[in-house]
């Protein structure tokens, strides 16, 4: 399924703040995490994440720091915030309120992501 | 080798030797050029690079897992990587500051037009200069300026300039008929202001106007420089950065000119030919169309300043913080009643303006994802110590108005310290919290890009508004 550039971008900060919830990570494993979840459909260049997550540093909402585990490569590792949890509750409120709003619109079923929310 | 340069100009990535018989060493030499040509891209760091690389090879190390050879493998993590201009582009975006020059200016308009001196350089910067030139030579003999009556020629000084410069500004950015227009608005609006007020010829109202409207129109430039993305706080970093360099830059090229002149006079001496010409003619035109120039200078020439301005600001943001706390603790020492006199507002005004240029100039020129470190709290006490200094000033000022009475000049003066003590109070706030890892670094540039209309209101509220107040006198 080919999905539209402006929803891949405009889902990209809370699908990667939402997988850096789940733990500190680095680029090439988040990027690897993206694929899983959306089962290949959201696509995008593996280059393109690391402006954003310079993008989220800046902000605050992620730490990072260079680290070379036992035996692996070194690598940046990226680390949420408590700003950028809240960021990310917030994102989940207005993704909530646009599933709500597209779900009534096209027959009364709220998209099932926004079960949960509700 | 597949050569880079070539790739480079079709965008696209340089692909793998094409010779055959490929082991980890080809590999190697494949990633090891990418890199190359990756950091050759402007916006990339180092650090970025070897995020990129580390990305590149686990790819290729998962794909070679799943069966394919490095050859493939490698070809396919660099497709994946996605277009590198793009990639650059964003990176650009994100770390304005890093080469904010190929963003000031649409992207096509920098590389070309504006570096060399064919005729795109003169539609877009050799005729304005020509032009506000000229219109200042037009006003001048056509008010008379020998003659004395230089009231009109000082308020309007700005309006015969910085209309050029805005239309260099617009030309070079490639702005819409609408953004044209919109462009004009504050200057027709000022003209038209500033010349149907009746103002008692060199009354204080006049002089606060001349100084006042030249700062105004400054902030008119924005909108051309910004090319209408007048909301964005990157595109309002990028004019506090024109700005600073703006005057470095006509800094230099008034030292210059000051010494052209200056022997020119002198050589000229024993000749016994009339050097007043020189000041007459030439100043003025060398002046009004160094305006264009220095801007142009500030865009094409972009790497010279970009290395000077945050040296200059590491210079003397200690010195001014040395300075500003000993005039600090002194004065809490000693009092103010004794050294205190009617200008020494206007002092101090001064004082808090080149603090501010020093504390919003540095916020532009650091980079925002950098930790707190040694600057952050030099800057900190010059800001603190201003404030202080401020705050003395101002309590023993608002007493003295009290029994002085109000005059254009203090409500000018006060108003004025009082725009620039709110933006420094904040500031201060916030790099307290910045310093105690509460806030990020980017909440003081948002800060700072926030508060920028408020000082263009005030410059409004001087040069409409406070003549109305005072009857024009």
């Amino acid at each position: 399924m080919h999905i539209d550039k402006d929803l891949v971008a405009a889902s990209a900060t809370p699908l990667a703040l939402g997988i850096l919830a789940e733990g500190e990570n680095y680029g090439y494993a988040i990027m690897k995490r993206v694929r899983e979840l959306s089962g290949g459909d959201l696509e995008w260049a593996d280059g393109m994440l690391y402006p954003l997550l310079h993008r989220l540093r800046r902000l605050g909402y992620v730490t990072t720091e260079w680290r070379t585990p036992p035996g692996e490569r070194r690598r940046r590792y990226y680390a949420i915030t408590d700003e950028g949890r809240a960021a990310l509750a917030d994102r989940q409120r207005q993704w909530a309120a646009v599933a709500r709003t597209l779900g009534q619109a096209w027959g009364g079923d709220p998209l099932p992501f926004a079960l949960g929310e509700a | 080798m597949a050569t880079p340069d070539a790739a480079r100009t079709h965008g696209r990535v340089p692909g793998p030797n094409r010779h055959t018989g490929r082991r980890g060493d080809d590999l190697e030499a494949d990633i090891s050029q990418w890199r190359d040509w990756v950091a050759s891209r402007p916006g990339v760091d180092a650090e970025d690079v070897d995020e990129l690389e580390g990305h590149l090879r686990d790819q290729v190390v998962d794909l070679a897992r799943a069966g394919l050879v490095p050859d493939e493998a490698f070809l396919i993590a660099v497709k994946r990587m996605g277009s590198i201009d793009d990639l650059s582009h964003e990176f650009a975006r994100e770390y304005s500051g890093r080469m904010w020059r190929q963003l000031a200016l649409s992207d096509d308009a920098t590389s070309e037009s504006s570096t060399g001196w064919g005729v795109g350089w003169w539609t877009e910067v050799g005729l304005w200069a020509v032009a506000a030139a000229v219109a200042v030579q037009v006003a001048r003999l056509v008010t008379g300026l020998s003659d004395g009556e230089p009231w009109w020629l000082l308020t309007n000084a700005s309006l015969l300039v910085l209309p050029f410069l805005a239309g260099s500004l617009a030309q070079r950015n490639g702005l819409t008929r609408r953004q044209w227009l919109l462009t004009a608005v504050p200057f027709v609006g000022a003209a038209i202001v500033v010349n149907v007020s009746p103002f008692t010829p060199g009354g204080s109202t006049q002089i606060l106007v001349a100084a006042h409207l030249p700062v105004l129109l400054w902030f008119a430039l924005a909108r051309p420089l910004m090319a209408g993305e007048m909301a964005s706080r990157e595109r309002r970093m990028d004019f506090v950065r024109f700005s600073g360099e703006w005057i470095i830059y006509y800094t230099l090229i008034a030292l210059g000119g000051g010494v052209l002149v200056g022997l020119a006079v002198v050589i000229l001496e024993p000749t016994g030919i009339d050097e007043d010409w020189l000041i007459t003619w030439a100043l003025p035109s060398g002046a009004a169309g160094a305006v264009v120039v220095a801007a142009w200078l500030v865009q094409a020439k972009q790497q010279v300043i970009e290395n000077m301005a945050p040296v200059l600001t590491m210079v003397f943001t200690p010195l001014f913080a040395v300075m500003l706390a000993g005039a600090a603790v002194t004065y809490a020492i000693t009092g103010l009643d004794a050294a205190f006199d009617r200008e020494l507002l206007g002092v101090f005004d001064a004082m808090m303006v080149v603090v501010l240029g020093l504390v919003v100039y540095g916020t532009s020129a650091r980079d925002p994802s950098r930790p707190a470190g040694w600057m952050d709290r030099v800057q900190l006490v010059a800001v603190g110590s201003a404030l202080a200094l401020d705050v003395m000033v101002l309590a023993t000022m608002v007493g003295r108005i009290g029994a002085l009475g109000f005059t254009p000049n203090r409500v000018a003066a006060l108003g004025l310290n009082l725009v620039v003590l709110v933006n420094l109070a904040g500031a201060a706030w916030l790099s307290v919290r910045f310093l105690a890892g509460r806030v990020p670094f980017h909440r003081l540039e948002a800060w700072q890009t926030a508060y920028l209309p408020v000082f263009a209101m005030w410059l409004a509220i001087v040069v409409g508004v406070l003549p109305l107040l005072f009857q024009f006198t």
